[in-house]
């Protein structure tokens, strides 16, 4: 008998695939993990099925109890989460091929996969492979004797911070006072300052929430974002799905992305954000475009991108009318024209090797902001070899950044956020120490609303209700909930920074950036130590 | 008086609440033993509704004019004088069904387990665990399509 | 008539008197009702019986044997206390005077009212058979009925019963001796038992699960004539000539509406006393309410009795209320019950039983497994069920049928196994889950 699943699907003996018309044994087939049930605890109350967008759960009625086709595990931790006598556990599979350092096992199933469908691999989420973690190779400064450290509990800690250009110099004028029948003349001891800032984005937290467009994520995952972002006084970024009608109550908290197949760009589009950003590339994959895949394209999401239901939304490579700097110069400025120049412009890139010279052309092109997204930076759906093996680090390229904007004297022409893996928030302290404004977080930002980091976005079967449109699975993220682990999740990390700064006795966000003094380097090479512009631990 | 509130977009059909409640009215209360040696004689008194996508999780209104209680000829169905809530006492019921045919939510059903406190058929039914500060479905929903308000007053069901 | 109202009516401040004739459902309904608003009036429970108040339906239980009699008790015992109602009970009320605003009882009491609700109930209907005033005859309808039969079959060890009436009381008369281990024959004129809540197929699933516990159904028959020896039954004669021994003969062929005292006082009265949506009759200040009351059953869309507990509860509530100034107006009855034969539950609400010209009917029907589900649709809007054997979503249907859901499109939905609010329009199911109103 085929066991029948909850959504009525049956299934095949597990290593047979359906090809085409051919049916063709797989050898891709041995289970990544095992599910391990514990028989004594299990009360097959069918949680487990009901919740497992993989089908790996099923009920078997003959002997009435819950079996598992461990093959189509994930290892998003669903069931395990959800079962409420915590009778699962999900392990890796122990099973290995020969050992061998060159040709691992991932190799091989790699192999074995693109042998029988002939496609690209695919994936979600940041680069999984062992790159060196530069945060956790620098460590924070902290006051002892010599300078007193600051209690945050106890005296104020000021986190605002204000993206935007800021102005070469401050200029004033006499203040003037009434002369009577004479008219004004000068008052003799007030100024008035006379400089026009240019527009500012102001952050009661130096975090936002990076793009992660509404299609690869649930509209329940953006409201989540948008909520907390108001919540927090800070922003989130419709990445390049549009906005939906839903959200335009938050668009004073939008950070409104223009990206090359311009998907959902219309005037009231731009007119309701709080700032707009160009994207030129993302971190998880540099070089390409988005792909969000026709299936996850519904009626909703055709309507907010503009766009058929049901079609890919294949955004290209570059921007067609972006091939040089000049050319991004025009579109930052028709986009300031188009808003009257009342919301600052950023501009976002891959970090790629020559990222200090392309973040000063941006700059000089007039961007307000600069966003760098690094290597393991997230991402809906990427090609695995890009997303494993294109761009560089974000601690390096930032640190690049900052010090060729310095020696250039521009660095206050933009500020400068950076996205790509920031975990925690030493991280962030590390990084605003490194010299950005702030930083964008999106993979934190998922895993606060139950991302497991099983790293199948791209199936559009996500278990959390976050990275799918299927209207069984979108659920499963309670707006508000999401939303409250958001703002707890900043309102933590501000709790945590302030302690930090408090040490190293800094009062302000705005002292700490750039400090590099405050950060030293723990076993890294010289060269490493000088692409960071920082000493090695010790001196 | 505090009632369950039901926010259908938020349900995802888990049945947690379906578990819990049965678990929470067990002799034992204890999540296994009641699944394993109750399994017979307890019944959950929410039911979880599905259709494709769309689920929600219910168990009875709270009326404020209860039809039940008006079609109980035994007078075991009546309203707690402590709580305010809608409860059966199962102690006078003698299963005559006449609330299960009288509830428009279809809330009501036959015990016929022999689990009620005298061994015989009686009508199962929410009393929002009696006592309880939030009633278990409401307390283990995962995604909070439950919630336990005060809601002023109800319109009438009828 | 003016005038001696002016005379009756009290001055503002003098706290209004309340008498209500009878001491069942109605009562408890009004009682309850009006004391939740009102706690001044001055509140008189009349009734013909001795006892407390207790529940009729409740009696074939307790005829059966499966409860105790302190659980016929509808209310405690401080139901009268706590309610600050004066109870005046085995004594029947001979006259009411809606000149004089006074009722009068067998014992020659007077008592003045403001409002009156008259809650008589119903009387059993026995036909005038000859050599009836025997021993071992009884009707059920009153707990007197029920001490009566079980007195008596104690003593004189009945061993075998007759019941006419095939209609709910006999059935449940029926169910009830049947655990108490007699024999019985159930005589029944109608060619089906139930037929007024009961179409042919389900009834004779319930008549085959008499048969099958060794009940004698007889159709198309009744008694004729009583036979008896020593002033004690021994048998009776039916209309085909054949003659049935039997040591217990009960009737339960029905009620008649105790509105004999209206008809006298001079109120309207068809069948049972007429009512308005408020429950009030033809006369300022008079009520009536329950199974003397031909009130609104919303089904059939015209005023009749519908004998049944939960209607005679909610008509009181509505009296009750009323007379205590609250302008509460009920949205009518439906005809319902339930029976259990044998331990197979059935349930019969509206006219589940109507034809099928000019219905549309759904049906479903499992004989071997006693599962049964009939459905009638008049204008897309469910007016009828009867479910035999699972019958928990039954209110569910009830709840379509009293709001007059138009449910066409959803006909599928009527016959699943548990019919889900999911399937039903949007709209009613807002309503049934949140309470919110229905937009017609
Ligand atoms: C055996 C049996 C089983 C039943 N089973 C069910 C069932 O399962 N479900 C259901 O819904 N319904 C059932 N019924 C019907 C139900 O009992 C009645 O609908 C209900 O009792 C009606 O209540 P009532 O208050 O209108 O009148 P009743 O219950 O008839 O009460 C009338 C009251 O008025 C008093 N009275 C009458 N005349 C006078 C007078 N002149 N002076 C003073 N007092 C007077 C009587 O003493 C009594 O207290 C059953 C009835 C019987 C007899
Ligand atoms: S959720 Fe847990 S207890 Fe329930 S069936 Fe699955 S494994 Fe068993
Ligand atoms: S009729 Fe149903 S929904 Fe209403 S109070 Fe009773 S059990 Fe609850």
């Amino acid at each position: 008998m085929q066991p029948l699943t909850h959504r009525g699907r049956l299934f095949a003996c597990q290593s047979i695939r359906d090809v085409g018309d051919k049916m063709v044994l797989s050898l891709a087939s041995a289970p990544a993990f095992i599910v391990e049930r514990d028989e004594t605890r299990c009360i097959a109350c069918q949680v487990c099925v009901r919740q497992c967008a993989n089908d790996v759960h099923y009920y078997d009625e003959v002997d009435g109890s819950v079996r598992s086709h461990d093959a189509q595990c994930v290892g998003c931790h669903r069931c395990v989460t959800l079962c409420p006598t915590h009778a699962l556990t999900v392990r890796t599979n122990p099973l290995e091929f020969r050992p061998h350092a060159n040709w691992t096992g991932e190799a091989l199933r790699n192999i074995y996969k693109q042998a029988e469908t002939g496609g690209m691999l695919l994936t979600g989420m940041g680069c999984d492979q062992p790159f060196r973690i530069y945060w956790d190779h620098m460590v924070l400064n902290a006051s002892q004797v010599t300078n007193p450290s600051i209690d945050p509990m106890r005296e104020p800690m000021e986190l605002v911070t204000y993206l935007g250009a800021k102005p070469e110099r401050l200029e004033f004028r006499p203040e003037m006072v009434s002369a009577g029948e004479d008219g004004e003349r000068p008052s003799g001891s007030c100024m008035a300052l006379t400089t026009e800032a240019s527009p500012q984005l102001e952050l009661q937290v130096p975090i936002m929430f990076s793009a992660m467009s509404y299609g690869s994520i649930s509209l329940n995952a953006v409201l989540s974002l948008a909520r907390a972002a108001e919540a927090a006084g800070t922003y989130y970024n419709t990445g390049e799905g549009g906005l939906h009608q839903a959200l335009y109550p938050y668009g004073a908290h939008t950070i409104a992305q223009v990206a090359s197949g311009r998907f959902g760009v219309h005037p009231q589009y731009l007119d309701t954000a709080a700032a707009l950003e160009i994207k030129i590339g993302q971190g998880a994959k540099p070089g390409i475009g988005g792909h969000l895949p026709g299936e996850k394209v519904d009626l909703d999401v055709s309507r907010t991108r503009m766009i058929p239901a049901g079609s890919d939304a294949l955004s290209p490579a570059p921007h067609h009318d972006i091939y040089s700097i000049e050319d991004l110069r025009q579109l930052i400025y028709a986009l300031k024209e188009a808003t009257g120049y009342r919301k600052p412009v950023s501009v976002k890139v891959a970090a790629v090797h020559n990222i200090a010279p392309i973040a000063s052309g941006i700059v000089r092109a007039g961007a307000d902001i600069v966003a760098i997204d690094g290597l393991r930076g997230g991402t809906g759906a990427a090609p695995t070899m890009i997303r494993n093996n294109v761009g560089i680090p974000i601690e390096l390229a930032l640190a690049a950044v900052d010090q060729r904007l310095r020696e250039e004297g521009i660095r206050h022409r933009a500020s400068l956020v950076v996205g790509g893996s920031v975990r925690n928030s030493a991280d962030i302290v590390k990084a605003i120490a490194l010299g950005a404004d702030a930083v964008y977080i999106a993979t934190s930002a998922l895993v606060a609303m139950g991302c497991h980091l099983c790293q199948r976005c791209y199936t559009g079967k996500c278990n959390w209700g976050i990275a799918t449109q299927d209207p069984y699975l979108t659920k499963r993220l309670n707006p508000d909930m999401g939303a409250r682990r958001l703002t707890n999740l900043l309102r933590a990390w501000s709790l945590e920074i302030k302690e930090m700064m408090g040490g190293m006795g800094i009062n302000s966000v705005e002292s700490l950036r750039g400090n590099r003094d405050h950060l030293r380097g723990v076993g890294l090479n010289q060269v490493e130590l000088d692409a960071l512009g920082i000493k090695s631990a010790g001196f | 008086m505090k009632r369950i509130v039901i926010h259908e977009e938020h349900c995802i059909g888990c049945r947690l609440c379906e578990v819990h409640c049965l678990v929470q009215h067990s002799r034992s209360r204890d999540i296994i033993k009641a699944f394993r040696t109750e399994r017979d004689t307890v019944l959950p008194r929410v039911h979880v509704e599905e259709s494709g996508p769309i689920s929600f999780a219910l168990q009875c209104r709270q009326c404020v004019e209860p039809v039940c209680i008006e079609a109980c000829i035994s007078g075991a169905m009546h309203r707690d004088e402590i709580t305010g809530a809608v409860v059966c006492d199962e102690a006078k019921c003698v299963g005559c069904w006449m609330c299960i045919m009288v509830c428009p939510a279809g809330s009501i059903q036959q015990n016929m387990t022999g689990g009620g406190a005298s061994g015989r058929h009686i009508a199962s039914k929410c009393d929002l665990c009696y006592g309880a500060e939030v009633p278990a479905c409401v307390a283990n929903c995962p995604n909070e399509a439950l919630t336990y308000e005060e809601v002023p007053e109800a319109a009438p069901q009828e | 008539m003016e005038n001696t109202r002016s005379v009756q009516t009290p001055a503002l401040d003098q706290t209004p008197r309340i008498v209500i004739v009878g001491n069942s459902a109605t009562a408890v309904g009004a009682v309850e009702a009006l004391r939740k608003v009102d706690q001044s009036a001055e509140v008189t429970v009349i009734s013909a019986e001795p006892h407390m108040i207790y529940s009729r339906p409740m009696l074939s239980h307790y005829l059966a044997g499966e409860i105790e009699r302190p659980r016929l008790a509808y209310r405690g015992a401080d139901f009268y206390a706590r309610h600050n109602v004066r109870p005046v009970l085995d004594d029947a009320v001979v006259r009411i005077d809606p000149q004089a605003h006074s009722v009068t009882t067998a014992s020659g009491q007077t008592f003045g009212w403001d409002k009156l609700l008259i809650a008589t109930g119903g009387s059993p209907i026995i036909p005038p058979l000859p050599g009836l005033d025997v021993e071992g005859v009884y009707a059920f309808t009153r707990l007197d009925d029920a001490l009566a039969i079980l007195e008596y079959a104690r003593k004189r060890e009945a061993r075998h019963a007759v019941v006419i009436g095939g209609g709910m009381i006999g059935i449940k008369a029926t169910d009830a001796l049947l655990k108490r281990g007699l024999r019985i024959s159930m005589v029944e004129l109608a060619p089906a038992i139930l037929a007024r809540s009961l179409d042919e197929v389900a009834s004779r699933m319930m008549s085959n699960l008499l048969v099958d516990a060794g009940v004698e159904v007889l159709l198309e028959n009744t008694v004729t004539e009583v036979r008896s020896s020593e002033g004690r039954l021994t048998g009776v004669v039916l209309r085909d000539g054949r003659q049935i021994a039997c040591d217990l003969l009960v009737f339960g062929i029905g009620v008649r509406p105790n509105a004999g005292l209206a008809r006298e006082a001079g109120l309207k009265v068809n069948q049972g006393i007429v009512v308005d949506h408020a429950m009030r009759t033809s006369h300022e200040g008079i009520y009536a309410a329950g199974d003397v009351a031909e009130a609104y059953d919303l089904v059939v869309d015209m005023n009749r009795i519908v004998a049944i507990w939960p209607n005679a509860y909610r008509q009181g509530a509505t009296a009750g209320a009323h007379m205590v100034g609250v302008e509460r107006v009920d949205p009518g009855g439906v005809a319902m019950n339930t029976v259990e034969v044998c331990g197979v539950p059935a349930i019969s609400v509206g006219n589940g039983n109507a034809p099928e010209e000019g219905h549309q009917v759904l049906a479903e029907c499992d004989e071997r497994a006693h599962r049964y589900k009939r459905m009638v649709l008049r204008d897309g809007r469910l007016v009828g069920v009867i479910l035999v054997g699972d019958i928990n979503r039954a209110g569910v249907y009830t709840g379509l049928i009293r709001n007059r859901i138009d449910v066409s499109g959803c006909e599928d939905a009527l016959l699943n196994e548990r019919i889900s609010l999911l399937s039903l329009p949007d709209q009613y199911r807002k309503h049934v889950v949140t309470g919110a109103g229905i937009e017609v």
